[in-house]
């Protein structure tokens, strides 16, 4: 099958307050269609490599090819398209504009791509609601909603252009017990019903075991590809 | 499609924080409003005092000065061609006030197509006699029709009608001053002495008030025929060639050609009144600077605002980003914030200035010295309304450039990771 993402000899250093190698020589790859999750623990560059992988951060060495396409060298106009059309993002925080309703929040990211007229966008961005059960919720404003809803709102947000693959970062982190089962139920349902491709960074050992594949990090390097 | 979405999200924001917005709007609302009020108010003023003396002032003024003759008999002379001459106590000649040729100049003049009008003039010292009382004045023989329409001389007749003039054989319009202290109302006739000693009966038929007190006292108009009459001269004698022209900056080039061709003084009006301009350019100036000041002030507000807003909307702007919004999208989107305050604020600006000045034109304002004028004058140049607006969308873009620079270098990673 065809790689979704791929990584060559990643490496990325901090040089503040002293230089020091974050990600030390990362290669994978990920398939179009797996669900993949990336656990260690807390300062083993899980997240960096995550937003290095996002096109977010530029500051590398290595090779990122996202649907083959190598991004080095792209413009910060461009690769803000490779991130619009290609890469849905759900992060701990949900990060819904409260100036905007529901469905506006879902359907920011399909305007910004303009690929279709505007009815056909509301059109979609209600159907993904609806496949996170918050069809209810349209109208509201994000402040009305509790922390599980917001954050299957940016869910919805995050597949409305019908991106390649989702990236998430730490995507439970802020939920209660009974919220993260829900977002987890999502995300496997993407996966095997849609055959959505995934990325989820987690530290949650349970949430990783439903995962298709995990990779496991330590000290900026990968220890175990585990196929499971 | 991407400029409505930009458009949208511009709106949504400033709305959410509306108050602030608000605020900052009606700063550059104010600012706006005073600067229109200001230099309609301002220019108003500057127009009415230039037009006291710039209307009323030929741009050229042909006369001859009284003064002895360049060319003494002696130097004429053969045998003391040569020679060095002492000649003592010359004396200037009477007739030399005449324009010579005066009717031949006239026709020249009208044939120039820089020239607008002529108007002729014959001044002359008179006494005004009043029982046994002589009071010394000026009388000035004119052409009524021509003095009103290049230089407005019916503004000032605030008692009677200047073609009187005309109609009235022997007629005179007295200065108000003067007439205050001969004590005499339209209709009655006093007797004017020149000062060869001719003594003329002339009927009062009205009054003009030109805003200079002191004018007002001694000068008076007559007809230039009865001038003439009075003073026993043929009906070319005139001592002034007032000109006007169509382009005023032309006249001290104008004057010094004419002083040449028709061998006369001639005066131009900005050598005459050099210090008019001086004063109406500072006025300008001060409007101009206060105007700008303010929006200045106003262009602070707005940064201060839009500084604000994006450190509130620091997850927003990381968001937009991280969901493919480009960092140019973002300077767009707080830069369209900072021009619609400056279109909205800078529009009600220019709306409560055309109001503001309207009142001011609205408030009395009578003075001894502007018969004309009943209210304070206002000038709605719609050039300043123009100035206005543009001077606001300008600060509110520079204000915005700034912040919105700095939102679009916002790096969405650092927002993301510190949470």
């Amino acid at each position: 099958m065809e790689n979704a993402l791929e990584a060559r000899d990643i490496i990325k250093y901090f040089h503040d307050p002293v230089s020091f190698q974050v990600i030390k020589k990362i290669s994978f790859e990920i398939k179009k269609g797996e669900f993949v999750s990336i656990i260690g623990k807390s300062g083993c560059g899980k997240s960096t490599l995550l937003y290095i992988l996002s096109t977010m951060d530029t500051e590398y060495e290595g090779a990122l090819l996202i649907d083959g396409e190598l991004m080095k060298n792209k413009t910060e106009r461009e690769l803000a398209r490779v991130r619009n059309k290609k890469i849905g993002f759900v992060f701990q925080f949900h990060y819904l504009l409260n100036e905007f309703t529901v469905l506006k929040n879902v359907m920011l990211p399909g305007m910004k791509l303009a690929e279709r007229p505007l009815d056909e966008i509301e059109q979609m961005a209600f159907e993904k609601l609806k496949i996170l059960g918050m069809e209810k919720h349209v109208l509201k404003k994000p402040n009305q909603l509790s922390g599980g809803e917001k954050q299957r709102v940016a869910i919805a947000r995050a597949l409305i252009n019908n991106p390649l693959i989702i990236m998430a970062d730490e995507p439970t982190g802020n939920l209660d017990k009974r919220n993260s089962e829900t977002v987890l139920e999502i995300f496997s349902r993407l996966a095997n019903e849609f055959h959505q491709t995934l990325l989820i960074v987690t530290h949650d050992n349970e949430f990783a075991s439903r995962t298709h594949r995990i990779i496991e990090m330590e000290d900026g390097k990968i220890i175990s590809p585990l196929h499971l | 499609m991407n400029i409505r979405l930009i458009a949208e999200i511009a709106r949504s924001l400033l709305l959410a924080r509306f108050k602030q917005t608000l605020v900052a709007a009606i700063g550059v609302t104010f600012s706006i409003t005073m600067f229109i009020t200001l230099l309609s108010f301002m220019t108003g003023l500057n127009n009415m005092l230039d037009s006291l003396i710039v209307n009323r002032t030929p741009h050229i003024r042909l006369y001859n000065e009284i003064r002895p003759s360049a060319e003494q008999p002696v130097n004429q002379y053969e045998s003391f061609k040569g020679m060095h001459h002492f000649i003592h106590s010359i004396k200037p000649k009477k007739d030399l006030a005449n324009i010579r040729n005066s009717l031949a100049i006239m026709h020249s003049l009208k044939q120039d197509k820089r020239v607008m009008g002529i108007a002729p003039k014959l001044s002359e010292q008179v006494f005004y006699t009043v029982g046994t009382v002589d009071l010394t004045g000026v009388i000035n023989g004119i052409d009524p029709e021509e003095e009103s329409r290049l230089f407005f001389f019916h503004d000032y007749v605030t008692t009677g009608n200047t073609a009187d003039l005309k109609n009235t054989p022997n007629s005179i319009i007295l200065g108000k001053g003067a007439a205050e202290k001969m004590m005499v109302e339209p209709g009655d006739v006093i007797t004017v002495t020149t000062v060869k000693g001719n003594k003329m009966q002339l009927k009062v038929v009205g009054f003009f008030q030109s805003g200079l007190a002191d004018f007002d006292k001694v000068n008076s108009y007559t007809s230039i025929a009865t001038a003439q009459k009075m003073m026993g001269e043929a009906s070319d004698y005139i001592t002034d060639i007032q000109v006007k022209l169509y382009d005023i900056n032309l006249a001290p080039a104008v004057a010094k050609e004419y002083s040449l061709i028709y061998g006369t003084e001639a005066l131009d009006i900005q050598t005459a009144n050099a210090q008019f301009e001086t004063g109406t350019f500072i006025r300008t100036l001060i409007s101009y600077t206060v105007g700008i000041t303010l929006l200045i002030v106003a262009g602070f507000g707005i940064y201060n605002i839009l500084n604000m807003m994006i450190y509130e909307k620091m997850d927003s702007i990381a968001i937009m980003k991280a969901t493919g919004f480009s960092g140019r999208d973002v300077k767009m989107i707080f830069i369209g914030i900072a021009l619609s305050i400056g279109l909205f604020g800078g529009s009600a600006g220019l709306a409560f200035g055309y109001g503001l000045s309207s009142i001011i034109d609205l408030i009395p304002f009578r003075t001894q010295a502007l018969p004309t004028i009943t209210t304070y004058p206002v000038n709605y140049n719609p050039k300043f309304y123009l100035i206005g607006i543009v001077f606001s969308l300008i600060t509110t873009y520079l204000s915005g450039f700034f912040p919105a620079k700095k939102a679009s270098r916002i790096d969405p990673v650092i927002i993301i990771r510190g949470k």
